[in-house]
């Protein structure tokens, strides 16, 4: 599964509580969806770090990294790199 | 468009008459009570609650209820007894400490804390304190915890950590109102809730908790309308100037420190200006600040309504019950 999809599935099981197909484009803002608050943030935050064993900084907390499929797709990219 | 301080002002008097001739009608018409039962925390809120149910209904029909716990601030329930003192009441005062240490109030909220601070222990207090909203990151709460020698650790708080010691101190407010209700039920009192219009739009209460209520005589007002009510009623200077406070965690927390943006009175006009439309660029020349922030305050109000939108909702229902639906009508 690409990075993409991985977070889409993650988005999906966990705040839409649903294992199908969602719809959602990867550049949609995940806030204005309705999709993510900031307690959705920091379970998001804690999936990352946990499953992608990278560590998010206080000023990385940031809706250019977290508000859609591809930004956050990209930020574990950076991340890694 | 120019926008100044004087959209919050009002007619202190015409709104004491107003809100007054509400709580009589709601009582003893809508709600068919007898008097009304209200929490004093010592803060203004409930204070400008207990004046105008004294002044709608009488020192006799008025029950205020102080409701300290270990960790309440000595100062609140002094200023609680003078404001009973001033209107002429009895307050009723139960120390809640001992429910809490039973249902593990603390010890929950302890256990979450030592996760992120293993030292935290005896003698040692702590706070949560909000952060990133004002700057553009997303919200999120730092934990600020101070040694018995008074060493300050602080640390972002993990989503699980952050919502364990939420629940478990949600226990003061929901064991709060559970002893109100039973006032309320032994003498067919209704119950006033104390939330301001910040407060009230902006969720900042307690679902089952301070958030539950039969009336809320002042959630229409923004908080500096309620200080000014505080000062046409002549409350004690003490309360009528006290800055708002949280007083549920040990160590000292500001309301804006917690949960707000900006102080009230700033966030009075946002929350206004948010209301009536005022461009971000006119809220930024009234606050002095730029309109990159103004836009963000916008937006922290927007996400903050966005995101307790679920307090204020009924519980969900597979089909409508109409009948039941049109009592609110």
């Amino acid at each position: 599964m690409d990075l993409r999809a991985e977070v889409r599935h993650f988005i999906a099981e966990n705040f839409l509580l649903t294992s199908g197909p969602i719809d959602l484009a990867d550049a949609e803002s995940l806030t204005s969806r309705g999709i993510l608050d900031s307690t959705g943030a920091l379970e998001l935050v804690a999936h990352l770090e946990a499953r992608y064993g990278i560590a998010v900084t206080d000023e990385e907390l940031h809706p250019d990294n977290l508000d859609s499929v591809e930004r956050i797709a990209a930020f574990i990219e950076r991340k890694r790199a | 468009m120019s926008l100044g301080w004087e959209v919050l002002e009002l007619d202190a008097a015409a709104e004491v008459a107003r809100i007054a001739a509400m709580l009589r009608e709601g009582i003893a018409v809508t709600l068919h009570k007898r008097g009304a039962v209200v929490a004093i925390s010592g803060g203004v809120d409930s204070a400008v609650c207990a004046a105008l149910a004294v002044q709608a209904l009488g020192p006799d029909r008025v029950l205020a209820l102080m409701l300290p716990e270990r960790e309440s601030s000595p100062a609140s329930a002094a200023r609680a007894r003078s404001l009973a003192v001033h209107l002429g009441i009895e307050p009723l005062e139960e120390d809640i400490t001992a429910t809490l240490e039973a249902i593990g109030c603390y010890r929950r909220r302890d256990e979450a804390v030592r996760q992120i601070l293993p030292g935290y222990g005896a003698g040692w207090r702590m706070k949560l304190v909000v952060a990133g909203a004002s700057d553009g990151r997303i919200t999120h709460f730092n934990l600020v915890a101070e040694t018995p020698e008074g060493v300050r650790h602080e640390a972002r708080l993990p989503a699980r950590q952050y919502l364990e010691i939420v629940a478990a101190t949600s226990f003061k407010q929901r064991i709060r109102k559970s002893i109100e209700y039973f006032h309320a039920d032994r003498l067919n009192y209704a119950v006033l809730g104390t939330p301001n219009r910040l407060e009230y739009d902006q969720g900042f209460f307690v679902k089952n908790g301070d958030g539950t209520a039969d009336l809320k005589p002042i959630a229409h007002l923004y908080k500096s309308q309620v200080y000014a009510l505080a000062r046409h009623l002549r409350l004690p200077d003490e309360i009528a100037s006290a800055a708002p406070t949280t007083d549920t965690y040990s160590l000292a927390q500001g309301q804006d420190e917690f949960y707000f943006a900006l102080p009230y009175r700033e966030m009075d006009l946002a929350l206004w200006s948010s209301n009536h439309g005022v461009p971000a660029e006119d809220l930024a020349r009234a606050l002095q600040v730029s309109s990159e922030a103004a836009r963000r305050i916008y937006a922290d109000i927007a996400a903050k309504r966005r995101a307790t939108r679920h307090l204020h909702r009924r519980p969900i229902l597979v089909d409508p019950i109409p009948e039941i639906e049109d009592l609110d009508a």
